[in-house]
């Protein structure tokens, strides 16, 4: 345990100096402010409370944002110590090989949690000094997307390190990084949608297609942020999906942790096996 | 405490598709026995090493470290009190000296403040607030010795210490190894410096994979038998010239030459030259490690 706790704090010094945790903040924040700024303007029309706006438009931000830092954090976690010839001190030291990747994994979600908290948490702050006070409801959807959005990073982190555990080389992690990067956030959903356009509803049935969504992390992030209320839903143009959900919150949050627990362990079996 | 080797292999080999990188080494190193590895790049110094901690698990033979699987679950246990330099180490540049170690004092579970003084021990005190980044590869030297140090290890493993470092540098480490054997440490390192190579009691020369040869110095010289070379200055060459014409001599220039001679003809050589006229002196040149590996693994190779 002290071990894990010895990494990660490792992980998290060393992501303090190289300024990837305050750049990831700065990123965060930046952007999430702007978004909510500029997105707080047409709420009139649909009713939506202003932060309800801005869970929309930040999650949308996140799906493109937080696989990115996230795979930026990890995917170098393991061949980069390899490279750089660290890897093979630590590995003389009285620890196990998971243990020296869920030391990682925490110390890496760590940046990536107070990057999103802080980030996303001025923005929001920001909303609350010029709009006044929250509902509960839109409050609770905000707190919503900053934890899923975290989960949603954990999902990547540990993809990097499945990535960064696997391969010999540096640049293949980053070349491979950027590929699962494209695919997930990118090109599943623009796959999925030729398929359903050229299905024309005949063999693809929505229980199907509801499935077909939970093999993409990205994708179940969006069911839970943008199709979980019906305020949302109706304001980011999901409510036609979430009329056909037919998982709950609690099944989305599940899989998104199946998400996240299966890369890591797998990371960790090809780690195991790996000669240093 | 028994006096079983600490460190003991038996028909080692490591392979790879075909090609062997270590092929049916037996070594055994007794407690507070020094054994150096000598070969050249690619001779399996540095996997043997690493089988040797259990890093990599050998294709086949036996290996035991203070008694133990190094592979296996107990070695969670006695890692702690095992130290390891590798070749070329490196840290994280962005964290300081004294953070770099006092990240592995955490995870050998050894008080921080015998870190520091390590750090000191090594000549580091002065830099330790300072970025490994801006270290010189001495003084990152200096720190991975420090760290191997950490937990007063039973077994060190050295894999090349003092490649690139100054004298100073080096008279540390061989202090510091001194101070080990001493305090009853055993001691593996790999290395091409034969100043560390004379740090050691016994030498191992490999080859290819195999180890070719293993013993003390001396051992190793009567095991090679080269011969060894007397020089011979004299005031006048002319002089010597009768006696030069009936053995084989080498002149290096008008007032010295060179015989070489064997092992055990060497006091019958000596005598016969310094009745020369005119010798002023006689030097006794012994066979170097250097022509000590070359000749041992050249047999090997035969």
């Amino acid at each position: 345990m002290n071990a894990i706790a010895t990494i990660a704090g490792r992980e998290i010094r060393d992501g303090l100096r190289n300024r990837w945790a305050l750049g990831a903040l700065l990123l965060m924040a930046g952007l999430a402010l702007t978004l909510a700024f500029l997105g707080s303007a047409p709420t009139g029309v649909v009713g939506a409370s202003p932060l309800e706006v801005t869970v929309v438009s930040l999650s949308s931000l996140t799906i493109f944002l937080v696989p990115l830092i996230a795979l930026l954090l990890s995917h170098d976690a393991i061949v980069g110590e390899r490279d750089r010839g660290t890897l093979l001190l630590l590995l003389s030291y009285p620890l196990s090989r998971w243990q020296i990747l869920f030391g990682k994994f925490l110390g890496h979600l760590s940046i990536l949690t107070v990057a999103t908290v802080l980030g996303y948490g001025a923005a929001g702050a920001a909303l609350a000094l010029a709009a006044g006070e929250f509902d509960a409801d839109s409050l609770g959807s905000f707190a919503r997307m900053i934890g899923s959005s975290v989960l949603l990073g954990a999902v990547f982190v540990a993809l990097g390190y499945l990535i960064s555990a696997t391969v010999r080389e540096r640049a293949t992690a980053a070349g491979l990084a950027i590929g699962i990067w494209l695919v997930l956030v990118l090109l599943y959903d623009m796959a999925l949608l030729g398929l359903l356009v050229a299905d024309q509803g005949r063999t693809i049935s929505a229980a199907a297609f509801n499935w077909l969504l939970l093999l993409d992390p990205a994708d179940i992030f969006r069911l839970l942020n943008l199709a979980g209320l019906s305020k949302t839903s109706l304001f980011a143009g999901m409510a036609g999906l979430a009329e056909q959900m037919q998982f709950g919150r609690a099944v989305l949050l599940t899989a998104l942790a199946v998400w996240v627990a299966v890369p890591l362990a797998l990371a960790a079996f090809v780690f195991s096996r790996k000669e240093p | 405490m028994t006096m079983s080797p600490t460190i003991f292999m038996q028909g080692v080999s490591k392979r790879y598709g075909d090609a062997y990188v270590v092929r049916d080494v037996d070594l055994s190193v007794a407690p507070g026995e020094c054994v150096a590895i000598v070969g050249h790049n690619g001779a399996g110094k540095s996997t043997l090493v690493k089988m040797a901690l259990g890093l990599l698990t050998p294709t086949a033979g036996r290996i035991t470290l203070l008694g133990e699987n190094p592979a296996g679950r107990q070695a969670m246990a006695f890692r702690r009190r095992i130290g390891f330099l590798p070749e070329n180490v490196a840290f994280s540049p962005a964290m300081t000296g004294r953070e770099v170690l006092r990240f592995y004092a955490r995870l050998k579970q050894v008080p921080l403040g015998v870190a520091d003084q390590l750090l000191e021990r090594v000549g580091l005190a002065a830099a330790a607030r300072r970025r490994v980044g801006t270290y010189s590869k001495g003084m990152r030297q200096r720190l991975g010795l420090a760290q191997a140090l950490l937990g007063e290890p039973r077994v060190l493993f050295l894999d090349e210490p003092t490649t690139g470092l100054d004298i100073e540098s080096r008279q540390m480490f061989y202090d510091v190894m001194a101070q080990l054997r001493d305090a009853g440490a055993t001691l593996l390192l790999s290395s091409h410096a034969l100043s560390d190579i004379e740090q050691a009691d016994r030498i191992a020369i490999m080859k290819a994979g195999r180890m070719v040869a293993c013993g003390a110095l001396p051992e190793l010289r009567r095991l090679a038998d080269l011969p060894l070379r007397i020089r011979v200055h004299v005031v006048d060459g002319n002089a010597a010239r009768e006696f030069t014409a009936r053995r084989s001599v080498q002149w290096l220039d008008d007032l010295r030459f060179e015989l070489t001679c064997a092992d055990d003809g060497k006091i019958e050589a000596i005598r016969s030259v310094s009745l020369l006229q005119g010798v002023s002196d006689i030097e006794v040149m012994p066979p170097t490690l250097v022509d000590l590996c070359d000749e041992l693994t050249r047999e090997a190779a035969e």
